[in-house]
């Protein structure tokens, strides 16, 4: 390694002072909580505890209701890249810009923003009173949360599509025509393959925490819906059982691996990352 | 004459602001290699993505075999790119980018199969089939798009600028191929190039635009060696472009100096341009010289040598293969039908439309 190299290396040492204290040093606490029990003996208990009927259902609803948002996500996200990276005019990139500032408002914030929207006596229950309508029970359904994830997490899955999309060389598509593809023949055959490390890193980036979250089921699902984020949450705070807690975070772990192992496998290239 | 193949009538088209064409007519015909030959921005391109499908023109119509294309889109023509960057699909496999046409044609298996082997045997590279396109160099590549193009059997292959991204070396190679590959497929080919010693080396007939206008039409003879304006002059090859006055009939005065020359029909004491190509203008001893000059650069180029020599002020290039030492006088004569005589365009609206339309 020569001089300038290992300088240069060295650059990178306040991150890696980062990453052991707040990422390695966490993760081995939560391997070592999850594996022991109170009295530190080893112990599969906490990560079986997810057999529990309560602690399945609460995963498995984690596991449809990413999935249905991961769905609505992409199923919104890919025509409008689609039609922003086609036209290719200079104003998109500023579209694309104001589809992400509301990322750049605070994650509470904005999820707070659709309870008082959706709840029982929220915006949308006034509106539908004042025009003599039966209310609608909106608030603490799986609906909502779906609601709040499409609405937090839709811009994940924009920007990677939107980027591999914008990446398509013209020539390429209009080497297709060329051939004689029409219209359907060179989406299905050259941009929708093209296109597919973007989809899959934004299924990855909604996916994921889609997966975890539990402030949006909290607030939106009003504690009558729990996702497995919920259970943990509330074994950290309420229950005050770490070692439950981190015993499940590593199964919800075990999803989270498999997921970034099929986004690594299928984008080689690390194209569609961000 | 062979059959005409493709007749642009009076094709416009602007971007913008920007004129890009104005009111080109062409005509291609079958099996011919026409090249368009043109700096930047002289509406080359265009021209080919016109009848190419990818642009429309705002006037004027594209005929194909006698019907009217104009508004037909690019996977209904019979004719086929070869593009500058290649645009291979990379997401897929070298006989997949051959087969792409075909598949979409929904021809039988058998005959797709038969048709990679019989295109990647006409580009040498057997054996490719499975190889992804980023692993292939430029040249492949480049190979590989001429492959999938044709085996489409298409009436016309379009070449924009398909060497322009190869070195020397390769770029002389596969002039050789396209030549070999014409004549074998028996098809019109219609190529965009800037580079003259390409569209020399390659065509049938040179098409030579400039600022959305047909400056010459012709063999590369007749453009090299009777260039009819300036600009092409310039463009094609080096060349001594000086302002000259026709005294009268074959009778030219460079600076004052009286050369004889070919031309007629110019008329009495008539402001002209010539051309004088460096490997036409001989050097003499000083004596038998119809001027004389003095060396002042001396450059070597391999084959000959090129020498800048200073005749009143005004500066002569010519090709030598024997060397003259700088500061030497030297004598220089030109046959009379090395003298080549132009029109001066008296505007500049009619320079950019080329001085014999």
């Amino acid at each position: 390694m020569s001089k300038t190299s290992k300088h240069t290396a060295m650059l990178g040492l306040p991150y890696y002072a980062w990453a052991i204290v707040f990422i390695i040093v966490p993760l081995f606490m939560v391997v070592y909580y999850g594996l022991t029990d109170k009295t530190g003996a080893f112990t599969l208990d906490n990560v079986m505890a997810i057999a529990h009927p309560a602690h399945a259902k609460a995963l498995w609803t984690s596991l449809v209701l990413s999935l249905e948002s991961t769905a609505v996500c992409l199923l919104l996200a890919y025509p409008l890249c689609l039609v922003l990276a086609r036209s290719g005019k200079s104003s998109n990139s500023f579209l694309v810009l104001f589809l992400i500032v509301p990322m750049w408002m605070n994650f509470l914030l904005r999820t707070y923003a659709w309870q008082s929207i959706l709840e029982k006596t929220g915006i949308i229950n006034t509106a539908l009173a004042a025009l003599h309508l039966p209310p609608q029970h909106l608030i603490n359904t799986k609906g909502g949360i779906i609601l709040g994830m499409v609405y937090d997490f839709l811009p994940f899955m924009i920007l990677p599509i939107y980027n591999a999309l914008a990446k398509i060389d013209r020539n390429v598509i209009h080497a297709a025509h060329d051939l004689g593809a029409d219209d359907l023949q060179t989406f299905l055959r050259v941009i929708l393959p093209l296109s597919m490390p973007g989809v899959i890193s934004g299924i990855t980036m909604v996916f994921i925490p889609g997966m975890t979250t539990f402030v949006i089921s909290a607030l939106l699902g009003g504690g009558k819906i729990l996702l497995i984020g919920n259970v943990i949450e509330q074994e950290f705070t309420l229950a005050y059982d770490w070692n439950m807690g981190s015993g499940l975070s590593l199964v919800l772990l075990v999803f989270i691996v498999i997921n970034i192992v099929i986004q690594m496998l299928t984008d080689k290239d690390g194209e569609g990352v961000l | 004459m062979k059959d005409e193949l493709i007749t642009l009538k009076s094709i416009s088209k602007s971007f913008g602001d920007k004129l890009i064409l104005d009111d080109l007519n062409l005509t291609i015909h079958e099996n011919e290699f026409v090249t368009l030959l043109g700096p930047s921005g002289c509406g080359k391109s265009t021209t080919l993505r016109i009848i190419g499908g990818f642009e429309s023109p705002d006037k004027g119509s594209v005929i194909f075999e006698g019907r009217d294309i104009t508004n037909l889109p690019p996977n209904k023509r019979q004719l086929n790119m070869v593009f500058q960057n290649y645009a291979l699909f990379t997401h897929m496999s070298v006989a997949e980018n051959i087969a792409f046409g075909l598949r979409i044609g929904k021809k039988p298996k058998d005959y797709i199969e038969d048709k990679i082997r019989y295109a990647l045997k006409l580009v040498n590279l057997e054996g490719y089939e499975r190889r992804s396109p980023s692993t292939l160099s430029g040249g492949q590549q480049q190979r590989i798009a001429i492959a999938r193009a044709i085996v489409n059997e298409p009436k016309v292959l379009l070449l924009d600028e398909p060497l322009g991204a190869l070195d020397l070396k390769l770029r002389q190679d596969m002039q050789y191929e396209l030549i070999r590959l014409k004549n074998e497929l028996g098809i019109t080919f219609i190529y965009v190039t800037h580079d003259q010693q390409e569209a020399l080396t390659m065509s049938d007939k040179i098409v030579v635009m400039n600022q959305g206008y047909i400056q010459q039409e012709g063999t590369p003879e007749q453009i090299y060696n009777e260039p009819e304006n300036a600009f092409v002059a310039d463009f094609i090859g080096d060349s001594n472009l000086f302002p000259a006055v026709m005294i009268h009939d074959r009778l030219v005065a460079i600076d004052g100096n009286h050369f004889d020359c070919v031309d007629e029909g110019f008329g009495v004491n008539t402001p002209v341009d010539i051309v004088i190509r460096p490997e036409d203008v001989e050097i003499v001893p000083p004596a038998r010289g119809t001027v004389t000059g003095v060396v002042t650069d001396v450059i070597f180029k391999g084959v000959h040598y090129e020498m800048c020599i200073d005749v009143q002020g005004r500066e002569w290039v010519c090709q030598s293969t024997v060397a003259h030492a700088v500061n030497e006088e030297v004598g220089i004569r030109v046959d009379p039908f090395n003298i080549q005589v132009m029109k001066k365009p008296e505007s500049e609206d009619e320079e950019a439309a080329g001085i014999n339309e």
